[in-house]
């Protein structure tokens, strides 16, 4: 087993479950982003409301959902213990910072930080309200998360951290997605342009319709 | 030329160290940059002052030695050089030109520029080898390798091993240079017999060394001065998960 240990805990091991874990989450963003467009319905949250009842009812949605939780924590541990690696390899820093790389790249840390904090807000505001809160119930027995959700975004400055949020994930993403490929040695000249055209395409698409969610429905409340 | 140099002056590994403004003047377009430094020494010796100290020797490209960190960039300001073959033509009369050593804990700093690349030594003695017995010269043709192949490990091999990665890299890390040296010889077939335990044992000693981790941010083969792409990192990604996964090294 220590072959294992070994493997996982080198520096090579630590960034492939950086990358594994960072594939899931890319995984889970386009279905959290499918599922929350539904917002935009224009039918009061009827099918978004149903739609949250069958994810937090689901005994199988709920098992994915721990594996969700537990790989952001993996994603954070992992990037706190490297990080704390990559502090101590150059403990006397540079006059003048070297700049041969994207800004994105080398702020990963930052950036994942400060989706960290967007998390615990958005967990605490929707996640948290839906599981422990007092949501009224609707008539069709599901309940009336979307009230939730529309009285949050009524709020400007709740919709500017959001709109904010995900500009940061999108620099997040920038980098992150075409990195994880590298990470697991696909570097190849006929899948290389792929992969980073569909990354850079994912980062500008994903977060801009997610943006695109409270700014839609702030400007209609 | 007039020029301003900001230098890192550091007596030993224990001092603190810190920058020292100097003027140079008269210098020509045509020098290269570790010739103004000896411009500067010889002021300086002249001024009965200690001159700064730093790493060269062929002085044409080749050695791996000279290592300066020069405004923000190993090597200066030019793509694919090292910094004995950058000329003061690359600056402007009347320039502040900062000079740093590079920077990273397994590379500790010997005195003013000079630090202890050992570390890429030890790295190399864990495994940048390859165990044939002595005796005749082979048949050039006797091993047929595809003329791409032999490319890329002969890119690969252009690695002289003077740090820049290690230096440009955001977290100090190796992998540039170790996956070169790695990927010289994993894809030759003198390579084969050692290939598993060599990839293991280099990432081991690299990871004891200190260095940090690879975030794939690119600056490493943006300033090497040989230009080692960054598919020799992806290459010893796969190396080291093949290996680990079925070398019978438990």
């Amino acid at each position: 087993m220590s072959w294992l240990i070994d493997s996982l805990t080198s520096s090579l091991g630590r960034k492939v479950l950086m990358a594994l874990t960072g594939l899931f989450l890319i995984l889970f963003l386009a279905v959290h982003l499918s599922g929350n467009l539904q917002l935009l319905k224009g039918d009061e949250g009827r099918q978004f409301n149903i739609y949250a009842e069958f994810m937090t009812s689901n005994p199988l949605i709920k098992v994915i959902s721990i594996g969700n939780f537990f790989f952001i924590l993996l994603h954070i541990v992992t990037s706190v213990i490297l990080n704390r690696r990559n502090k101590k390899a150059r403990p006397v820093g540079y006059a003048v910072s070297p700049t041969q790389s994207t800004w994105a790249s080398r702020n990963m840390g930052v950036l994942g930080f400060l989706i960290l904090i967007f998390l615990i807000i958005h967990l605490k505001g929707f996640w948290y309200e839906m599981k422990f809160g007092s949501v009224e119930t609707t008539d069709y027995d599901a309940k009336d998360l979307y009230a939730v959700v529309k009285a949050a975004y009524s709020q400007l400055w709740y919709v500017a951290i959001y709109v904010v949020s995900m500009a940061v994930l999108a620099f997040h993403l920038s980098h992150g997605f075409q990195s994880a490929f590298q990470t697991f040695g696909l570097n190849h000249i006929k899948y290389s342009p792929i992969i980073k055209f569909v990354g850079a395409a994912f980062a500008i698409v994903v977060p801009a319709l997610f943006a695109l969610i409270p700014i839609w429905m702030f400007l209609n409340s | 030329m007039n020029l301003t140099l900001k230098v890192w002056r550091q007596k030993n590994a224990s001092d603190k160290g810190g920058f020292e403004t100097y003027n140079v003047s008269d210098i020509s377009p045509d020098m290269s940059f570790l010739e103004m430094f000896d411009v500067l020494n010889e002021q300086l010796v002249r001024e009965g002052k200690d001159p700064v100290h730093f790493d060269h020797d062929c002085r044409e490209g080749i050695c791996g030695m000279c290592s300066m960190y020069i405004n923000g960039k190993p090597h200066g300001p030019k793509d694919a050089i090292t910094t004995c073959q950058l000329h003061m033509r690359s600056f402007n009369d009347g320039d502040t030109i900062t000079v740093e050593p590079w920077r990273a804990a397994p590379f500790p700093i010997i005195k003013d520029l000079v630090t202890d690349r050992s570390s890429f030594d030890r790295i190399i003695q864990a495994g940048g080898y390859i165990s044939v017995n002595t005796g005749g010269v082979p048949d050039a043709n006797e091993i047929p390798i595809p003329k791409k192949v032999a490319d890329e490990a002969m890119d690969a091999a252009t690695c002289i091993g003077c740090g820049a990665c290690v230096a440009a890299c955001k977290n100090a890390s190796a992998m540039l240079f170790v996956s070169a040296k790695v990927s010289q010889l994993a894809l030759l077939p003198q390579g084969q017999v050692e290939k598993k335990s060599r990839v293991e044992n280099m990432v081991a000693q690299m990871d004891d060394e200190g260095f940090g981790a690879c975030t794939n941010t690119g600056a490493c083969s943006a300033v090497c001065p040989k230009e080692i792409s960054l598919t020799n990192i992806a290459r010893l990604n796969r190396e080291y998960f093949a290996a680990k996964s079925s070398s019978d090294n438990v």
